[in-house]
């Protein structure tokens, strides 16, 4: 009974539903007044162009293959960056959002956009940028954070030698165990721009990915292809592929130098020396004479060898390998690490004519003779002095021949050289640092202490030098004085009393040009008995006659040269490394390289 | 007689995704059923061993569509298990959240969704309605509706968005009042009580035959066995529940089960908001390096949590590289939904057949997988 007179009224019950608000949205509301999606919202993407990189690791994420990276009209190429930049194809995107949490450049979010209706398939395949897929300034939705992030942005901490190292020459930083190397390797996205950005286009990605995969062999195979100078660019290289990493743009860049070292320092022996020689052949197709064994010398003799030609390297000095022997100091750049990188050439097939000074002992026309080509890689082999008084005083020093000495003290054929207790270094490169810090040690062997005092042109934050060669200098004891520009060696009774600095204005005047202004009050006297210039380097063409050198020659003191370094009016003559682009290493290797592919070009094409 | 082939579904709005059972009917009962699946089979466990480890977090929540969170939650545990992974505490009470919340929506789909075969489709508006409001909290937390992504080797992918533990006790609050209306409108209502009062019966030695867990074997055995009680994950064992069991398993009493674990659901999201941290971490990183490289040490795990369907697992096989070597889904309605079917679907008339998909739980995907 109770159940029929409910039944009867229940009817009535449904009105109170009446009241209730309806929780559907009116049709007409879905276009008119829609509904703004939630602050996380994974709606369509938005890009940012003038952060995106173009690196691709947001198509390398994609789990739908979403993502391609086309290239874009009218884009001016910058370094740094590549030309390409993301298009997405919402025909296959799922919306998941890891490109986001992956984008090195920190450029690509999604926006609260839901809706795109289209009967054009086509507008469903676009390329964002930061107005969305309908061109209106749309809400920001989903972008990423420190939990979402799918990134490692801290490098692998570097072993160094604590302070006790200004005492010895002994190298200073450690390099990575094989644990510390993976885990760093992990951190790259493989997207090459560091290889579009480096000189020599080293397969960076590629010997990283081999680092990752513990397959050493692989990494030198890779390495290579193009740099035979591994062990001292995996220490001293500028590392220009560090500052443009995609990593580097919200976190610290991989340590692509480091990686390298490590592949060369801990490959099997065996395995090295097979995958180094991997692509040497028989010599059968000609002679090539390389004059300087620097590393532009070194890497156009082995790639040239790997061709098939054979190679005599001309060398003035007693051992091969111009400034890698004689330049960078050994607690940077030990003695192995040369000899090992020096050896495969030789083991390569390379003939090394030591203690030989082209324009001497020997003549380049004597060379065009007896050879099918010449590849001129003579480096920057004199320091340029600064003409202020008192600078043609005995106890004036001069950086390159200073650390040549260093080097054959150190490898015990030579004397020490003969350093005073107080020292100043005019210079804010890293050669000054070179020498300032080899001078530390010099004192700390001779004496037990040290005094180095260092005066630049250029502020603490604008030194020509690397920072770590600040921040370690420092370290070490080194006084500064940056921002001081020296004036004057002061001499009293034939001997240096120290080296007149005035602070530093500005350098360059207004319309851009070289012209230091002083402060005229701020005068100091840094007290020494021996001043070292090392404000920079220049050439020698001791083996130009004189109508070569009138003609090649540019104002610079560099060669004028055509691409592969050939020199136009004289075909069988080509050039590399500083004297073609300036003193930097990994610019040796790669014109050393384009050289032997330019001189292979010029030979096949003379047959 | 003869005998008449019929087909239901793939489209079919009793069918449960796009799955098909092909019957061979005398009049209007069935003699042969013969289930056929495959019609979504995307191949997942294929395409996981062909996806970083992070990449496949786009793929799995799509092989249970209405219960994402299942998948996220067993894939994350195992990754966590081989690499040995320690969850911040935080992250296990959010886990836990999303988990329930899940339950809640696929529990109001599964109630309303019987007004599909029954012709009340009242309920299953009032079913997905009250369902999106749930989806409305995911939204809000994970970015997404349905696809949310948010649980994640090694913790959840964002922390919680500002005042969403007072949104979620305003959803699940509002849905505690409206559920009695939901009993009402659906588990009391004659029609659907007729269709399914000791209809579609499931005993006792047909549960162990096949293997049936949940709901399932719950309704028929009177076995406690719910994964979060007998095996718990994330912070199960710090909450108090009860498993509703029942050992007359008609249709009608497993949807009566379902109903009462949704009263347990909301009193575990209550103790969630109460107990769980207020602040701290939420995700400890899985791997070293950036995420196209992270890796899995190697080995073997199978992990499994409690679904609204019954047991479902993951097998998860590394070789250590970035790359899954193997992963094979336990998916928990294989054993009613594809070999109760075929072999227990027969006897029943035409009709009752998506009542039988319907309060079984059938979820296609993860049949076919």
């Amino acid at each position: 009974m109770d159940n029929k007179i409910k039944s009867m009224f229940s009817p009535i019950r449904a009105w109170k539903y009446l009241m209730r608000t309806p929780v559907t949205i009116a049709k007409k509301d879905i276009f008119v007044n829609p509904r703004e999606a939630s602050e996380r919202y994974r709606g369509f993407h938005q890009n940012d162009m003038t952060k995106c990189i173009g690196c691709g690791t947001c198509s390398e994420i994609c789990p739908t293959a979403a993502i391609n990276l086309v290239p874009v009209e009218g884009i001016v190429h910058e370094d740094g960056k590549l030309d390409e930049r993301p298009a997405f194809d919402y025909g296959r995107c799922s919306f998941c959002g890891l490109c986001v949490d992956i984008c090195t450049s920190d450029s690509l979010n999604m926006s609260k956009e839901y809706l795109h209706l289209s009967i054009d398939a086509d507008s469903f395949y676009f390329m964002p940028d930061s107005s969305g897929i309908h061109k209106t300034s749309a809400k920001v939705g989903y972008t990423r954070d420190e939990i979402s992030e799918l990134l490692d942005l801290v490098r692998q901490e570097m072993q160094h030698e604590d302070e006790s190292r200004r005492s010895s020459f002994i190298e200073i930083v450690k390099g990575y165990a094989a644990l510390d190397a993976k885990n760093e390797a992990a951190r790259c996205v493989a997207c090459g721009i560091c290889t579009n950005t480096c000189p020599a286009n080293m397969h960076i990605p590629e010997y990283i990915r081999a680092v990752f995969d513990e397959d050493l062999k692989e990494g030198i195979r890779q390495i290579y292809k193009t740099n035979p100078l591994a062990n001292v660019c995996g220490r001293i290289c500028t590392h220009k592929c560090e500052t443009v990493c995609a990593i580097g743009h919200r976190g610290e860049p991989v340590a692509i130098r480091w990686l390298k070292r490590y592949i060369v320092d801990n490959a099997d022996a065996t395995d090295y020396n097979d995958a180094a020689q991997e692509s040497v052949t028989a010599p059968v197709n000609g002679k090539v004479a390389v004059v300087g064994s620097g590393p532009a010398g070194l890497s156009c003799a082995y790639y040239l060898r790997t061709l098939g030609y054979e190679v005599v390297v001309f060398e003035s000095q007693a051992l091969p390998g111009g400034v890698i022997r004689y330049g960078g100091p050994q607690y940077r750049l030990p003695e192995e690490s040369v000899l090992k990188d020096i050896g495969v050439i030789e083991n390569a097939g390379v003939t090394f004519k030591c203690s030989t000074k082209v324009g001497v002992d020997i003549t380049l026309d004597e060379l065009r003779d007896s050879f099918d080509a010449v590849f001129l890689g003579t480096g920057f082999s004199l320091s340029r002095p600064l003409k202020i008084p008192g600078y043609d005083h005995e106890d004036v020093q001069y950086a390159i021949p200073f650390l040549a000495q260093t080097r054959d003290y150190i490898r015990e054929i030579g004397p020490m050289p003969d350093v005073a207790e107080k020292v100043t270094v005019i210079g804010g490169g890293n050669v000054a640092f070179d020498v300032a810090r080899t001078l530390i040690r010099l004192q700390e062997i001779k004496y037990g202490k040290s005094f180095v005092q260092m005066a630049s042109l250029e502020d603490s934050e604008h030194l020509p030098a690397d920072l770590e060669e600040l921040e370690e200098g420092l370290e070490e004891g080194l006084h500064g004085y940056f921002a001081y520009g020296p004036m004057a060696v002061k001499v009293e009774d034939g001997k240096i009393k120290g080296l007149e600095v005035k602070k530093v204005l500005s350098i360059f005047d207004e319309e851009g040009r070289f012209n230091p202004s002083y402060d005229e009050h701020d005068v100091k006297l840094l007290e020494s008995s021996q001043v070292y210039m090392a404000i920079g380097q220049m050439p020698e063409y001791a083996y130009f006659n004189d109508e070569m050198r009138d003609e090649l020659l540019t104002k610079r003191g560099q060669i004028a040269v055509t691409d592969g370094g050939q020199v136009e009016s004289y075909p069988w003559l080509f050039a590399g490394g500083d004297i073609v682009r300036g003193p930097d290493i990994i610019n040796g290797v790669a014109t050393g390289h384009d050289s032997a592919k330019a001189i292979d070009n010029y030979l096949q094409s003379k047959k | 007689m003869k005998e008449v082939k019929l087909f239901l579904g793939p489209q079919h709005p009793g069918m449960h995704g796009n799955y098909s059972v092909h019957m061979y009917v005398d009049g209007d009962m069935i003699n042969k059923a013969r289930p056929t699946p495959g019609f979504l089979h995307r191949g997942f466990e294929k395409v996981m061993e062909r996806r970083l480890w992070m990449g496949n977090l786009a793929l799995i929540p799509r092989i249970c569509v209405v219960e994402p969170d299942i998948n996220e939650m067993v894939y994350a545990m195992g990754i966590e298990a081989l690499s040995g992974i320690e969850v911040p505490e935080r992250a296990h009470w959010i886990r836990m959240m999303v988990l329930e919340l899940g339950r809640l929506a696929i529990h109001m789909m599964g109630l309303g969704g019987i007004g599909g075969p029954t012709g009340m489709y009242t309920a299953t508006y009032w079913g997905i309605a009250q369902r999106d409001l749930i989806l409305d909290l995911f939204e809000k937390l994970t970015g997404a509706r349905i696809y949310h992504m948010y649980i994640v080797p090694g913790g959840v992918r964002k922390d919680l968005p500002e005042n969403f533990l007072e949104d979620v006790l305003k959803v699940v609050d509002d849905l505690e009042k409206k559920l009695p209306e939901f009993e009402q409108l659906i588990l009391k209502h004659p029609i659907i009580h007729a269709r399914i009062k000791d209809n579609i019966m499931l005993p006792a030695e047909v549960v162990w035959e096949l293997g049936v867990t949940g709901i399932g074997m719950r309704s028929a055995t009177g076995v406690q066995n719910d994964l979060r009680k007998v095996k718990p994950y994330a912070r199960y064992d710090q909450v108090e529940f009860d498993v509703p069991t029942g050992t007359y398993s008609d249709g009608l009493s497993r949807m009566n089960i379902k109903y009462a674990e949704m009263f347990q659901s909301i009193r575990i999201i209550r103790q969630i908001i109460e107990k769980m941290p207020k602040s701290g971490p939420v995700r400890a990183k899985m791997s070293t390096g950036s995420a196209l490289r992270w890796t899995v040490p190697a080995g073997m795990v199978y992990t499994a949590v409690e679904s609204s369907r019954g047991e479902y697992g993951y097998f998860i096989v590394s070789d250590g590289g970035e790359y899954p070597y193997r992963i094979a889904v336990r998916g928990a309605s294989f054993a009613q939904g594809l070999l109760g079917i075929e072999k227990y679907l027969p006897g029943h008339r035409i009709d009752d057949a998506s009542l039988w998909m319907d309060t079984m739980g059938v979820c296609s995907p993860e049949i076919d997988r």
